[in-house]
């Protein structure tokens, strides 16, 4: 299967294979106006298939959202044609407004206006959790 | 500025500062009875609260400073909708440090965020409770001399009991503390507090559901009330509330010099009759209160 290469954009690439969707939605690039193409399955020597994302069309990706959600993931820049910056996607520090608290006892749960905050507290068990009220990302 | 939110805002230095300065208090209350003339506390409870309150305000006032505020959230505008944070901004412009509670956890984080004056936090939902904690802390040093090489049980409601949790954190930070968990299944101690704190610090413990075989090795007991508004269900409440009381009789297999500890209101979790036992605590330790509070808010202030 052909996918034309891009001009200027960004691709996903590594995606561990089955999460692509996932990215997809979570970075709402559903909502882009330019082509983006969602490659599952692909072949992969390092780990036998893996998923990539092309976007064609130089956006600001919030790295920090792709590293919580798919640490594994490398990110290529292309600028006319050519790969101009590759960056592996790191766990990040802190994740702004990408998830939110589900503690019903939670501050953020009734007060508008405050972003959503969650702090990374073990890097090897990735957890996360609430700068308000502590409770785990997802739990 | 600084705020008091979480007692690990502070390093363990401070807190044997504050401590130091709430004992100093105590032996020489004349040298701070004007300490914070002319200075006005708020105090700000969205969540009724008697006894914090009024130790906040009894500690302003010995200080020489006066204080206003509400006591319930519907003598607020919070009753009309009006955020933490607009509140807050407008608090800050009537006072000089604020002490508030909330019925919801992180409240005192996102006052901090916005306000010009220090928060202090009187408690956030069932998280923290750091100035019962400096509370706690002085009641153990005083009473049994030091902060370190002690075995202290926790008796009752770990999972929602915020004052258990704020103090073994600040255990945490001291060596040879041993903790024994002494709850019911549901009321244990939460995830976070056991990964982010009892294991990250390598701390020994022991959880049981069983007081009695607990009681000859603890040092300290710090018993809980099952609290009944950390309940969304009415039948859970009323089966674990009777989970877990502590009578004279119980208390023949305990250490002579055992060092009792409740941070109040008690409902029957111990028999009247344990008051007049020496190892009782819990009433030195509403007065000790008031003098680390007072401790508290003059390092807060910057004043010495």
């Amino acid at each position: 299967m052909e996918i034309n290469p891009i001009n200027n954009g960004i691709v996903i690439d590594h995606i561990e294979a089955g999460k692509g969707m996932e990215i997809y939605n979570f970075l709402n690039l559903s909502e882009l106006e330019c082509t983006v193409a969602l490659i599952k399955n692909v072949p992969s020597k390092k780990t036998g298939k893996k998923d990539i994302i092309k976007i064609d069309a130089d956006i600001a990706l919030d790295l920090d959202v792709l590293g919580y959600i798919a640490p594994e993931t490398t990110v290529n820049f292309i600028k006319e044609g050519k790969l101009i910056a590759k960056r592996k996607v790191e766990l990040p520090k802190t994740v702004k407004n990408a998830i939110k608290c589900k503690n019903p006892r939670c501050i953020t749960s009734v007060e508008h206006g405050i972003d959503h905050v969650f702090k990374l507290v073990d890097k090897e068990s990735r957890t996360y959790r609430c700068i308000y009220c502590e409770s785990k990302a997802n739990d | 500025m600084r705020n008091l939110l979480s007692i690990t805002d502070f390093s363990v230095e401070e807190i044997e500062a504050v401590l130091d300065k709430a004992n100093d208090i105590i032996a020489h209350p004349e040298n701070y009875t004007e300490k914070c003339k002319n200075k006005i506390l708020a105090t700000l409870f969205f969540e009724p609260s008697t006894r914090t309150r009024l130790s906040f305000e009894s500690a302003f006032l010995s200080l020489g400073g006066k204080t206003l505020g509400f006591s319930d959230a519907a003598n607020s505008s919070s009753s009309k909708g009006e955020s933490v944070s607009d509140t807050i901004k407008v608090v800050s412009c009537y006072s000089d440090i604020i002490a508030m509670r909330h019925p919801k956890e992180g409240a005192p984080l996102v006052a901090s965020f916005v306000s010009d004056v220090p928060i202090i936090n009187a408690g956030d939902g069932g998280h923290n409770h750091p100035t019962q904690t400096l509370t706690d802390l002085l009641t153990i040093k005083r009473e049994k001399g030091r902060l370190d090489n002690l075995t202290v049980g926790f008796c009752g409601d770990l999972k929602f009991g915020r004052t258990v949790h704020s103090l073994i954190q600040a255990l945490s930070r001291h060596k040879g503390i041993k903790l024994v968990l002494i709850s019911p299944e549901e009321l244990k101690v939460p995830d976070y507090v056991k990964n982010d704190v009892m294991d990250k610090c390598g701390m020994d413990y022991v959880e049981t559901t069983n007081l009695e075989d607990a009681m000859p090795s603890l040092d300290v007991l710090y018993m809980t009330r099952v609290q009944q508004e950390r309940f969304f269900n009415e039948d859970d409440y009323l089966r674990l509330r009777d989970s877990y009381i502590l009578t004279l009789e119980k208390l023949e297999k305990a250490k002579k010099d055992m060092c009792i500890l409740h941070p109040l209101p008690r409902v029957n979790e111990i028999a009247v009759d344990v008051d007049a036992d020496p190892r009782a605590c819990y009433f030195k330790q509403v007065k000790n209160g008031k003098f680390v509070r007072m401790a508290l808010i003059l390092k807060l202030l910057g004043i010495e």
